[in-house]
């Protein structure tokens, strides 16, 4: 194939790349890695978490909402907390957690990405 | 009545939760509301004295009424009481002025508005009030949110500190639809981000977002026209509605359409009795 010499180890990292991002169940934090989870959940234009919630690694939280620490104990089932941040006022009428899928704020897969990330905190 | 039986469902579950300190949803009762609501602000802050409300958020945080005690020896709102005042002294080119437009003189009375209207029948504000008075004497009107009206509204907010507020609900039915529109305006979720006004200044006053602290809906029109430093300028109640209906995703209405007058209206009655504070300055 023309070219493969030079694409292989490319095509191998991007590979590589997927299938991490893929991994989401078994997700874990390496040394200096940033999952695009954490990058979603940062940003002020996507998931926007930290105005609201203490998380470890991000800057000048807000505390409308509880801090997002021990997630994994906290919620033992993936499903309930990839709907919290679908849309919580579906629990809870009151609560003014932003409804992130039902309003099309993110994506289903963004969703899983930030929840992947979550289970890291 | 069509307006909104989701409106009243979502001030009814308010009611239910505690969300809205407030009587009934699908009676109007101004009294019982404004007793409501400011029962609810001063029992979750039972250490904020009354009048400290229209403050905003330095009654709510301490670090942050340093920082503010130290910038008021030179307030950044100065230059606008100081444009506003000599505007107010300068006449049209018909040879009349502002003050005539107003009771007297358009000194030491802001906190009289908003008032409603008997003969046009609508809620009318300081902002609405000032572009008439230029209309009606062959000028321009100006914009709403800023510059030329902010400096007027801060003069005659700055004549006026101190003074309660006295916002009065005539008996007929219109003055009590156009309070109940901007009661019913103020608890309703809207926006991408799905808030109320009453989301972040019934809900969460005190609390941060990011760091900054979300100010009561309590007083919130007391220190109107303020300085913003986010905005590096003076804004008025218009541009603060439209900048929360945007910071929520929502789309704004446009300044003084009736909607943000109801809800001035209804937020400074809730406020009656708290001492005009305003110019303001916020982080």
């Amino acid at each position: 194939m023309r070219g493969g010499a030079a694409h292989g180890p490319a095509l191998f990292v991007a590979a590589v790349l997927v299938l991490f991002a893929g991994a989401r169940a078994s997700a874990q934090t390496l040394p200096g890695q940033v999952l695009p989870g954490q990058v979603l959940a940062f940003d002020r234009g996507k998931g926007n978490c930290l105005t609201c919630h203490d998380i470890k690694g991000g800057d000048s939280p807000g505390n409308l909402g509880p801090p997002l620490a021990d997630m994994k104990a906290r919620f033992p089932d993936r499903k309930e907390l990839t709907a919290i941040v679908f849309d919580e006022t579906r629990r809870n009428p009151q609560s003014v957690m932003p409804p992130f899928g039902r309003n099309l704020i993110l994506t289903d897969g963004e969703i899983e990405a930030i929840v992947d990330f979550l289970y890291t905190r | 009545m069509k307006i909104s039986r989701a409106i009243a469902v979502v001030i009814a579950a308010l009611v239910v939760a505690g969300a809205r300190p407030a009587a009934a949803a699908d009676s109007i009762d101004p009294d019982a509301d404004f007793k409501a609501f400011r029962d609810y602000y001063t029992k979750l802050f039972p250490n904020v004295p009354l009048n400290d409300f229209v403050n905003g958020p330095y009654s709510m945080d301490a670090d942050l009424r340093k920082q503010w005690e130290a910038i008021d020896d030179f307030p950044p709102y100065d230059f606008a009481i100081d444009r506003g005042k000599q505007m107010f002294a300068t006449p049209f080119k018909n040879g009349k002025a502002y003050g005539d437009c107003f009771p007297d003189n358009g000194i030491g009375i802001r906190q009289n508005y908003p008032y409603f209207d008997l003969k046009t029948g609508e809620v009318i504000t300081l902002e609405l009030a000032l572009n008439r008075c230029r209309e009606a004497n062959g000028e321009e009107s100006y914009s709403y949110v800023k510059d030329e009206m902010a400096s007027l509204t801060a003069y005659m907010a700055f004549t006026s500190r101190g003074k309660p507020f006295d916002i009065k609900i005539p008996n007929d039915p219109r003055a009590l639809a156009a309070y109940q529109k901007g009661e019913e305006y103020f608890y309703a979720r809207r926006g991408q981000l799905n808030f109320s006004c009453a989301s972040c200044h019934v809900q969460n006053p005190g609390n941060h977002i990011r760091t900054e602290v979300l100010a009561p809906a309590l007083g919130i029109v007391a220190a109107m026209p303020i300085y913003r430093s986010e905005w590096n300028g003076m804004g008025t109640m218009s541009r603060r509605l439209v900048t929360c209906n945007s910071q929520v995703r929502g789309v704004p209405l446009k300044p003084q359409d009736e909607l943000y007058r109801d809800v001035e209206y209804y937020l400074s009655y809730m406020s009656n009795g708290l001492p005009i504070s305003g110019p303001g300055a916020r982080p």
